[in-house]
């Protein structure tokens, strides 16, 4: 102890608190304050690029919830309008057919009726030709049978008995 | 590699030193017990000059002189030169000076030293403020540190992640601020002590560092530093402690009346014993790693068989020079941790009321 306070420098002592209260002062103006000072500041930075890449990837994930939504509605209404076009083609086929089947059974029936038409000018033709052949023939062969009596006689028998048939 | 070439700069650092240590002592070889004890003691103490080495044969020195600087009917300055090493008698305006045990006695004109029974001189001494070896240390250290942290400052002002020595520095200062000072003081105010908690720590680290260089300076080991690091610690804790702090030493909360009486001398002791523990523990820590690193290497001076000593002292040595390396941060870490611990105490809010809108500033 006698040897501690034999070798206790007042002038170390004295100089060391010089020393450190210098130190003390000038550190804290030109090193310690602007170190700590920007480490604070570099850390807040580094905290706030951190918060806003969270709030970005929720942000994100908002957004492509929404994508989802929007595309899920989209797909709905895809559908719903597919669904429509072919109601809407099944529709025109059933008209056309309808349609078409009309036509072709008017067609048909007016081609019926055309061809009835012509049938019965035709039969009537036929039976005006058949006639005045017949009329030819028939004078033919009256010329050639009134020739004798006997056969005159016959022809107005058979025209008797055919009028008497009928 | 690595390894390799960290031992290499130990083992260079021990030569170095050993030789710097045992040529400096002035009087012929070091090669006894008592005239390594004399030695190891004198290298322990102030210097008025610089040595770096000396050679014993021809009593020559390497180094520089410090200037004196004496308050004694007035102030006396002058160059240490004029002592020669501590041999001369130096007449200053009608007073005579003698250096003894590397401290200044007043002497008459034949530089006697009168010893008591203690065995320390009777002397008068003068005040001395003399720029001693390790002042001119403190200073040095000093310089180093401001263009240490004021080039790691200016860093910032371009960029926001330092290169090069910053790179080593900042995580130091990371350090203190995140494992020493914000767990011992709090994220609230710990802001107002980061100044002082930061140069202590690395005043105290750095010139403990340099005490295990060759230079040779042994100045966290002198009781007059690290009682003066220790008294600043004592006056902030002091100054910044809070009504519940002195609530607590004066009028103990929660004790029987005489109890609170029996306490206020035992709290107001404990005041001052945490800081003398502080300036113990510094000053003995330094001064014993000193004291052993030299001793060893003493091993191949008061051998008888070199071959054998050499080896086994460079091996004891090299061990312990290691850990002081560690023991220069560990001391620095615990000054620093146990200063901040005590002004935690000092501003602790012990109930949980509304914290007033202090400045957490630095300051």
């Amino acid at each position: 102890m006698e040897k501690l306070i034999n070798d206790f420098g007042f002038g170390l002592f004295f100089w060391q608190g010089i020393v450190l209260i210098l130190l003390i002062v000038l550190l804290r103006k030109f090193a310690w304050k602007p170190i700590l000072n920007s480490l604070n500041s570099r850390e807040e930075g580094i905290e706030n690029a951190l918060e806003s890449a969270e709030i970005a990837k929720r942000e994100m994930a908002n957004l492509k919830a929404d994508n989802e939504k929007m595309l899920q509605v989209a797909r709905g209404e895809r559908d719903e309008m597919l669904k429509e076009a072919q109601q809407i083609k099944n529709d025109i086929i059933a008209d056309a057919t309808q349609d078409a089947t009309h036509k072709s059974n008017d067609i048909i029936a007016k081609a019926q009726e055309t061809i009835q038409a012509e049938k019965k000018t035709a039969i009537t033709e036929i039976k005006a030709q058949a006639a005045e052949l017949s009329i030819q023939i028939a004078e033919k062969i009256i010329k050639k049978e009134l020739d004798n009596e006997t056969a005159q006689m016959e022809l107005v028998n058979k025209m008797l008995d055919d009028v008497k048939a009928n | 590699m690595q390894n390799f070439s960290i031992t290499s700069v130990f083992l260079s650092l021990l030569v170095f030193t050993s030789v710097s240590i045992f040529a400096a002592s002035g009087e012929g070889q070091v090669d006894t017990q008592s005239k390594i004890n004399d030695f190891i003691d004198h290298h322990l103490q102030d210097s008025y000059d610089y040595t770096f080495f000396s050679d014993g044969e021809t009593n020559k020195h390497y180094g520089f002189s410090l200037p004196i600087i004496l308050i004694d009917n007035g102030l006396k300055v002058f160059s240490s030169s004029r002592f020669d090493h501590g041999t001369a008698v130096v007449e200053e305006s009608g007073k005579y000076y003698k250096v003894y045990n590397s401290k200044i006695y007043e002497t008459n004109a034949a530089g006697d030293i009168n010893l008591g029974e203690t065995g320390y001189p009777t002397n008068d001494r003068p005040l001395d403020f003399s720029i001693t070896k390790n002042v001119a240390t403190m200073f040095f250290v000093g310089i180093l540190l401001i263009l240490a942290f004021g080039g790691l400052a200016r860093q910032y002002k371009k960029r926001s992640v330092p290169i090069g020595f910053g790179r080593v520095l900042e995580p130091l200062v990371l350090y203190v601020r995140d494992e020493i000072a914000i767990p011992n003081i709090g994220e609230a105010k710990y802001k107002k002590y980061m100044s002082y908690l930061l140069t202590v720590f690395f005043f105290i680290w750095l010139i403990n560092v340099l005490g295990m260089t060759p230079l040779g300076v042994n100045v966290t080991g002198n009781i007059a530093v690290t009682a003066c690091l220790a008294l600043f610690t004592y006056f902030i804790t002091q100054f910044s402690a809070n009504k519940d702090y002195w609530k607590h030493i004066f009028w103990m909360p929660g004790v029987p009346i005489v109890m609170k009486i029996i306490l206020i001398p035992i709290e107001i002791l404990g005041t001052l014993t945490k800081p003398f523990a502080l300036m113990i523990r510094l000053f003995a820590n330094i001064t014993a790693g000193h004291v052993i690193v030299m001793g060893l290497v003493s091993l191949i001076f008061i051998g008888k068989n070199a071959a054998f000593d050499t080896p086994l002292s460079v091996f004891l040595t090299l061990f312990l020079f290691v850990i002081e390396i560690l023991v220069t941060f560990l001391q620095a870490y615990i000054f620093t941790m146990l200063s901040a611990l005590f002004i935690g105490l000092a501003v602790e809010e012990h109930t949980h009321k509304e914290v007033e809108a202090e400045t957490n500033e630095i300051i």
